[in-house]
């Protein structure tokens, strides 16, 4: 379980100037600011949980997640995670979670990728019958049969990801957290990857905390969403009800054959072609049923589809209304 | 061990580069060579220094280049430190079970300074029987407990190295001065440079523990056996460089990247 | 050349926000200063008549040596560059309208000048106030000066000059680290940068003093110090100017060679 209590941390950095002048002034004197990274701060996550990290670039989220992981001290406040403070028992700490970060690969770069799981074994000392079970799950559910043998600078992006991820499940951990991990990747490997992860939540329990600025990685993985924006958790809920909350608009679409008749008031038309109308209806001034039984009155449905928002939109608006 | 196993992986990545790796070792040799040549030169004119002859000199030359050569290859983890902080290895580092020491120690070695190593050993093939050193256990003893603690005690200037750049990676170069500073001017007795500098070496910077006070017992200047143990005074060198090292640490946790 | 004048501005400025990069700097050279002259000392004071050159001349040409250091150093190379090759985006720079054997020199000249500037006050300040006889010394007339200021381009030229042919060896070579330190070693030595050239043995000294690896720190340094004089500087001086002309024309030649054969290495 994760406990995370009024967690702050402001960080000085040095103000750079442009020009001869103001460099040669800078030399003999140096001016910082103050950016307030993180104020007060907290949230509990249960174990088994599947959470998601949102937020703008620079609103904190990699710093919560480096105290997490324990690489990171703050100013004030308390976090516990599995009973422990990551920052002060960090050698047993880091022994139960596992991370990925997007952009950094911890595997070995010219050597074969099964070499480089060898080496975290034994760094990790995980016992060899349990690493050669986990390998073989791992490599049979993450497709990685060929790749073992390949060196890590020979794969493409989203092989590399896919041998990350098992890097940092190789020693069980109860924890793992995902910093970016469908970054770069093509659909196919994104869907393998996320189809991965929902998998290993569910079968081992493990908690995930997952940062992303990919929507469709949030709705397909979590049900829960943690949105953080200038240093501050702005919201804590689940996926659906946020939806509802931030919008009801459904957003219809109709194939039909005839003419179509002037819409209603308080429905929108977004898009018209000969014979599809995509429409954007509020329910709570014009029910979807309503809307259906209006235009079967005057032209043939010959297909029908209704949208809640998605949650690149709601994000967005969230943005947008946080001023973030 | 962890270690040997990280060892086995830096080998087997480095021998893909054959090239590279015999291009830098060849250029370390020479390197070397030009030190030692510079040496030579200096010595065909002046046939002596001090009261030390070529053969003396040469080895406190040989010893130098070969703990020195010896840190680079195994301690160079702490010398390209700052790299492992900016490109986020270390925070790598930071989320994995094991010393932090320990692990920014085995995340590199360097086997092309095998360059400057094979300097070292011919020069000390030369030099060995044509020293006038009388060879006995005593003697034969000090001369590895000098190669051995001077590569120990490098490797502890290249853990402070390490830890400034906690605080900043720019004021690194100050370092320098003793790293590169002691290959460099370790290829004469310390003594050559004057009392002052020779009291420095002796109890700040204790380099003078590894090459010059057990030098002057293999060449019989000093005949007390108990000389035979100075090159492990060098090492109280440790408990300053390793306090730094956590304070450094604690810094960087504190501050992020 | 406005844009070079950009450029030029643009490498002092960067150089100028690294302070502490600096300061270290400065302390280390003077420590390598020091250290050069007490073992010198030692050595004369074993032997003064074996000297070849008076120990005050010694003494200026190590302080000078170390003052502007950066514009002798042939180790000193622009990362960005070796960079640029290897990885093939040089292949965008030749979308600029820029020459890139100019564009190179410039910014070699440029960064190695901020941080001569950088460090030779400091080194000078120090240095001149030394108790004799480690203290660096004025040269005698000011036809002296005058010669050894413009023996100093010359050379910085030269070593320019020389680095360029190593960036340019990187097309043929993709790993620069062996040319790098191979040719850095012997040209730091056949330049007078271990030993000045004078302590050399009688054969080698005079092979090296007609290599271009003499046009480089060699000649200014042993003006200055008052080592070279009268006919022997002027001679030096033509000597310098010859391997200047040469190694500039035949990198600017190589480099359109090199040019030609880009091979672009993908990421």
């Amino acid at each position: 379980m994760i406990q995370v209590e009024h967690l702050s941390k402001t960080f000085r950095v040095a103000k750079r100037q442009s020009g001869f002048m103001a460099a040669t002034k800078a030399f003999v004197s140096r001016e910082t600011t103050a950016i307030h990274a993180l104020q007060d701060v907290s949230f509990t996550i249960q174990e088994g949980e599947m959470v998601g990290y949102i937020g703008p670039n620079g609103a904190g989220k990699s710093t919560t997640i480096k105290m997490m992981c324990g690489i990171l001290t703050p100013d004030q406040g308390q976090c516990l995670i599995n009973g422990r403070i990551p920052w002060q028992d960090r050698v047993q700490h880091v022994k139960e979670i596992g991370v990925v970060f997007g952009q950094r690969s911890q595997l070995w770069w010219d050597v074969p990728v099964i070499d480089s799981f060898d080496l975290i074994r034994d760094i990790y000392q995980v016992d060899h019958p349990r690493y050669q079970k986990n390998l073989q799950e791992l490599t049979a559910l993450l497709d990685l049969g060929e790749l073992l043998k390949t060196p890590a600078r020979s794969l493409s992006l989203g092989q590399r990801m896919r041998c990350e991820i098992a890097a940092s499940l190789l020693h069980d951990p109860k924890v793992l957290f995902l910093d970016e991990p469908t970054i770069g990747l093509d659909a196919v490997s994104k869907i393998a990857v996320r189809q991965f992860i929902k998998r290993l939540n569910q079968e081992k329990g493990t908690t995930v905390i997952l940062t992303t600025h990919d929507m469709q990685d949030i709705e397909a993985l979590t049900q829960r969403i943690l949105l953080i924006g200038k240093g501050k958790i702005l919201l804590d809920g689940r996926l659906d009800q946020l939806k509802q909350q931030f919008s009801d608009v459904k957003t219809v679409s109709l194939d039909y054959t005839g003419a179509l008749p002037p819409l209603p008031a308080s429905v929108q038309m977004v898009e018209e072609t000969h014979g599809r109308a995509v429409m954007k209806v509020d329910p709570h001034f014009f029910s979807v049923a309503q809307l259906i039984n209006f235009f079967s009155q005057h032209v043939e449905i010959t297909d029908l589809a209704v949208a809640s928002i998605t949650a690149e939109e709601m994000v967005a608006k969230m943005y947008q209304e946080y001023h973030i | 061990m962890v270690y040997w196993h990280y060892f086995c992986i830096h080998l087997k990545s480095q021998l893909q580069y054959k090239v590279s790796f015999i291009f830098t070792a060849l250029g370390q040799f020479l390197g070397s060579l030009t030190a030692f040549l510079g040496i030579w030169f200096m010595f065909t004119r002046f046939h002596q220094v001090n009261g030390f002859r070529f053969e003396e000199v040469l080895l406190c030359f040989a010893t130098v280049l070969l703990s020195y050569s010896m840190a680079e290859c195994f301690g160079r983890g702490f010398d390209l430190f700052p790299q492992m902080i900016s490109n986020g290895e270390f925070d790598r580092a930071l989320v994995r079970p094991r010393s932090l020491i320990f692990q920014v120690l085995a995340s590199k070695m360097e086997f092309s300074r095998i360059g400057r190593l094979l300097q070292a050993v011919l020069v000390f093939f030369y030099v060995i029987p044509r020293s006038g050193v009388n060879w006995h256990l005593g003697t034969i003893v000090t001369l590895c407990l000098m190669i051995i603690c001077g590569s120990i005690f490098f490797s502890l200037l290249f853990l402070v190295y390490a830890a400034i750049s906690f605080f900043t990676i720019q004021g690194l170069e100050f370092m320098n001065i003793f790293t590169d500073g002691a290959r460099e001017f370790g290829r004469y007795p310390f003594s050559i440079y004057g009392k002052q500098v020779l009291r420095i070496l002796t109890y700040v910077v204790p380099m003078a523990w590894f090459q010059y006070y057990p030098f002057l017992y293999l060449i019989g200047q000093r005949t007390n056996p108990l000389w035979i143990a100075s090159p492990l005074v060098c090492l109280v060198f440790a408990v300053p460089a390793i306090w730094f090292w956590r304070v450094g640490l604690k810094n960087y946790v504190s501050t992020g990247s | 050349m406005i844009k070079y004048r950009a450029l030029f501005r643009i490498r002092f400025i960067h150089t100028l926000q690294y302070r502490s990069a600096a300061i270290a700097g400065m302390v280390t050279q003077f420590v390598w200063g020091m250290m050069e002259i007490l073992a010198f000392h030692a050595f004369y004071q074993t032997d003064p008549t074996a000297f070849p050159m008076r120990f005050q001349q010694t003494v200026s040409y190590v302080w000078m040596q170390q003052a502007f250091l950066s514009l002798f150093m042939l180790w000193f190379f622009e990362n960005e560059i070796f960079e640029s090759i290897t990885s093939g985006s040089i292949a965008y720079e030749l979308a600029r309208p820029m020459d890139i054997y100019h564009r190179w020199f410039c910014q070699s000249i440029a960064n190695r000048s901020a941080k001569a500037v950088l460090r030779c006050l400091p080194i000078f300040a120090i240095a001149f106030l030394l108790p004799a006889p480690y203290r660096l010394v004025l040269p005698p007339t000011i036809t002296t000066l005058f010669l050894f200021i413009l023996s100093l381009l010359l050379s910085l030229g030269v070593v320019v000059s020389v680095s360029q042919l190593i960036y340019i060896s990187t097309f043929y070579t993709l790993s620069s680290i062996g040319v790098r330190v191979v040719v850095g070693a012997i040209g730091e030595f056949l330049a007078g940068g271990i030993v000045p050239l004078p302590f050399f043995p009688q054969p080698f000294r005079q092979i090296a003093e007609v290599l271009p690896f003499a046009a480089m720190q060699n000649v200014p340094l042993r003006i200055y110090s008052g080592d070279l004089q009268g006919l022997d500087a002027i001679r030096s001086l033509l000597l310098q100017i010859f391997w200047l002309i040469v190694l500039f024309a035949f990198g600017k030649w190589w480099l359109k060679k090199a040019l030609k054969r880009v091979v672009v290495q993908g990421g």
